[in-house]
């Protein structure tokens, strides 16, 4: 098995610490992993994106132009990465701030209400972890213990008391996730 | 006790030089490896094993630093990214007059002049060429994962040690920012004062005590004494071709055409070749380890296979040069590379191969090494 | 008294140290180095410490001082002394480390490592022999040639407006805190190279006990550069680089004079 993801979106969001914890969590389960950002100054306050790669076998080039699974946060990136999945393949997106939503109907889109869903918990910081509950619903590439445990990993210790609210947006991203239909270029 | 990480890897190759027992690692800070030292400075290692880790006031001042700590026998390192290495080219060619063992980490961004802070492999003639002044060669690694970041900073020591030469480590910003998984190697014993002067009494300024003075210079006005150094350091790298040679192959055995890629670029043109196979192109890949020595014999005994190589670097076209020198002219040799930071993807490095050289069927000279030679 | 008498061991008082070699200096005949050179080794032999003693000698007339001077010696590149010793005393923090520099090297090409060495207060010793030109590439202008003076790139003297004043880097770094001893002395006369002498062995004391970094600027002659006898060379020493360049101490023991 290997799953070639694409995480995209603004500085800030999160989207690099997403791409770690499934790194992580690919490590727990004894899978090879990589994990290869953009950085520089894309990243202060613009863009950000990261490959993540998790693989049975060793992984060949950790830069790729086309994914398995794109989970994209912002207008720039859907713009850039849209395209890029696979046929077939899954496109995960947070529809706040989208102007111009996906419109391929050879892969599966689904939506999921990060920002709105984080407000609402009261802590916009576990967007992400909605966002990482949502794309492991629609595709479990990694065991929910494991992530945890990957969680634990990269959370520095002074932050573990927050790690049960995270495993709750993670929770809660699972259970909100939903498939979008496009017929004729429009939703449905 | 070895553990596993998921670490990037400038941090894997700072945990190594930890690890591995070095004594000292002075740089200065520059995109996109100034995790080393961030890292470094970070962990204490003053605590964890006497290292010495200090923030130079230029990447030139680092290379000195490192100059002072290896002629008084320690085991120092220092790393930066092009624009640095740049910089510490006059103390590097010292340091292979001296010669003096230390380890220089090049965490390869995008050329010329400030460039920018993408990967590139644009120093590729910098550092198997010379890059300072005068006849010198690097002892030079070429990591392609996070895994060899960690263990070729203790096979670099190693090669310093043995030759009393610098050794590079020519990473990019691609390998050295990239997160995977990492066995680390058990923590080594920094070497005690008493064994250092007892080991390297023979030419380390530690301090003359009963016997001749020891002096670490490059200088030989003399031009029949410079001329003894140079044979001495050209003898040098003749072992290194003989002895320490390393590269690997991929899919070579029933190949027709071949990449030859180092780095990150190793990497891509892998999947490149995983691309290929699909379609029912039969490419192998050559990746050569160390740049310098280079893998010349084995370059040219493929070249009988192949109908065509195409060498694979984030650049302009700058070890396709020596493929070329290597396969002497037995098969069509092209070059595919993007510059400027960007990243080629496997499908560029596939079409690339299919257009620059299958397209153009078999042209094969059946050359042997006499005849090339006329 | 025959020659031979006044050799034999009983009858001498005076011998040149041990830590300097056999080997002909190779400075010019009036040159201060050499007196600069034996006087830096008599202070490491009378404080016993020359087994545990390593000189950093970078480009200069100096180049050569390991020829010269009968201790571990580490050759360095162009103003990059207080760079190497850096890397030394930082690894070896028992030892002690000095510079040996001239003008050109320290306060030109190594000005960045030589203010850098002093702000972060380096365990070590920098001896810097000023003779305000370039002596081993031939008498160039030099960062601390006097003005109006003639080298072979000021021919017509140098002009201030165009090239700068005579740079006194032994104040300039003497103001910042990680130098604890900054003193400038003489070597063309004996009661000079005595209070030379002196000065040294404080500064080599205050190595040992781990004061930071002092700076001995030694004022000295290039009859060869300048182009005259060398009684000439340190009488025009004495008239013309002395009031620019003052003799004593700077800083003493942390504090300013």
């Amino acid at each position: 098995m290997t799953e070639e993801i694409i995480i995209a979106g603004f500085g800030g969001q999160g989207v690099l610490s997403m791409g770690k914890i499934l790194a992580y969590s690919g490590i727990m389960q004894d899978q090879e992993v990589s994990w290869m950002p953009s950085y520089g100054p894309e990243m202060r306050g613009g863009t950000a994106n990261v490959t993540v790669i998790l693989s049975d076998a060793r992984i060949s080039s950790p830069y790729l132009k086309v994914f398995d699974s794109a989970i994209i946060l912002n207008q720039q990136s859907m713009d850039k990465f849209e395209e890029s999945v696979k046929p077939g393949g899954i496109l995960l997106y947070d529809p706040n701030g989208i102007s111009h939503h996906p419109t391929r109907t050879d892969i599966s889109i689904y939506q999921i209400e990060g920002n709105k869903l984080a407000s609402e918990m009261g802590n916009k910081k576990i967007f992400n972890m909605v966002i990482l509950g949502g794309f492991l619903k629609i595709k479990p590439i990694v065991k929910l213990d494991n992530v945890l445990e990957g969680l634990k990993k990269s959370l520095p210790e002074r932050y573990h008391h927050l790690l049960p609210i995270n495993e709750e947006a993670i929770t809660k991203g699972m259970n909100k996730v939903f498939l979008i239909k496009i017929e004729n270029g429009v939703f449905v | 006790m070895s553990e596993l990480k998921l670490m990037k890897g400038n941090e894997a190759l700072a945990e190594a030089a930890i690890r591995v027992g070095a004594d000292a690692y002075f740089g200065y800070p520059i995109t996109p490896q100034s995790e080393v030292i961030e890292y470094l400075m970070a962990q204490r290692p003053e605590e964890r094993t006497g290292m010495v880790v200090l923030q130079a006031e230029s990447e030139i001042a680092a290379i000195n630093m490192v100059y002072g700590a290896a002629s008084s026998g320690k085991r120092v390192m220092t790393s930066s990214s092009s624009p640095g290495i740049s910089l510490k080219l006059e103390g590097i060619s010292y340091l292979a007059g001296a010669e003096l063992p230390a380890v220089i980490v090049n965490v390869v961004r995008a050329g010329p002049g400030l460039g920018t802070i993408q990967p590139a492999q644009g120093d590729y003639f910098q550092s198997v060429k010379g890059g300072g002044h005068g006849d010198y060669k690097l002892y030079v690694l070429a990591p392609a994962s996070v895994q060899e970041m960690s263990d070729f900073v203790e096979d670099a020591f190693a090669i310093a040690y043995k030759y009393r030469a610098p050794v590079l480590i020519l990473s990019d910003g691609l390998i050295g920012q990239m997160m995977e998984k990492v066995i680390l190697k058990d923590q080594q014993k920094r070497m005690t004062d008493e064994e250092l002067i007892k080991k390297y009494d023979d030419w380390a300024t530690t301090g003359k005590t009963d016997r001749e003075r020891n002096i670490v210079t490059s200088l030989d006005l003399q031009p029949d004494k410079m001329e003894t150094r140079v044979n001495k350091l050209i003898k040098k790298y003749a072992q290194m071709e003989r002895e320490d040679l390393r590269f690997e192959t991929l899919n070579c055995e029933d190949a027709e055409y071949l990449f030859v890629a180092y780095g990150s670029s190793a990497r891509i043109a892998q999947k490149a070749m995983e691309l290929g196979r699909e379609k029912g192109i039969k490419v192998g890949l050559l990746r050569p380890i160390t740049l310098f020595p280079f893998p010349k014999k084995q370059l040219f005994d493929l070249a009988d296979q192949v109908e065509g190589i195409l060498s694979v670097e984030l650049s302009a076209g700058q070890m396709v040069e020596d493929v070329r020198l290597a396969v002497e002219h037995k098969v069509p040799v092209e070059h595919f590379g993007r510059t400027g930071g960007i990243i080629h993807t496997p499908e560029e490095i596939i079409e690339a191969l299919e257009e620059k050289i299958i397209k153009n069927g078999s042209v094969r000279h059946h050359k042997t090494r006499e005849s090339s030679i006329l | 008294m025959e020659v031979l008498d006044i050799i034999k061991p009983e009858n001498q008082v005076f011998c040149k140290t041990k830590l300097m070699t056999d080997t002909a200096l190779s400075y010019c005949p009036g040159c201060g180095h050499g007196t600069a050179h034996n006087l830096v080794m008599e202070v490491v032999e009378e404080m016993g410490i020359a087994s545990d003693t390593i000189g950093v000698a970078p480009v200069g007339c100096s180049v050569l001082a390991y020829d010269f001077m009968n201790i571990d010696m580490t050759q360095a590149a162009h103003g990059r002394a207080p760079a190497v010793a850096t890397g030394i005393a930082r690894t070896w923090p028992e030892k002690y480390v000095f510079t040996y520099q001239g003008d050109g090297d320290l306060a030109a090409i190594g000005t960045a490592e030589t203010i850098h060495a002093c702000n972060r207060g380096e365990n070590i010793v920098i001896v810097f022999v000023n003779n305000g030109i370039y002596g081993m590439t031939g008498g160039q202008m030099a960062p601390t040639t006097l003005s109006g003076m003639k080298t072979s790139t000021s021919p017509y003297g140098r002009e201030i407006e165009t090239m700068g004043s005579p740079l006194k880097i032994t104040e300039l770094v003497a103001n910042l805190p990680g130098v604890y001893y900054a003193t400038r002395h003489a070597v063309h006369t004996h009661k000079h190279a005595r209070k030379a002498k002196k000065a040294l062995k404080k500064a080599f004391e205050n190595t040992r006990l781990k004061k930071g970094l002092s700076i001995v600027e030694i004022v000295s002659n290039c009859n060869s550069g300048w182009k005259m006898t060398p009684n000439d060379s340190n009488d025009w020493m004495a008239e013309n680089m002395f009031p620019y360049f003052r003799l004593g101490d700077i800083k003493v023991n942390g504090k300013l004079k």
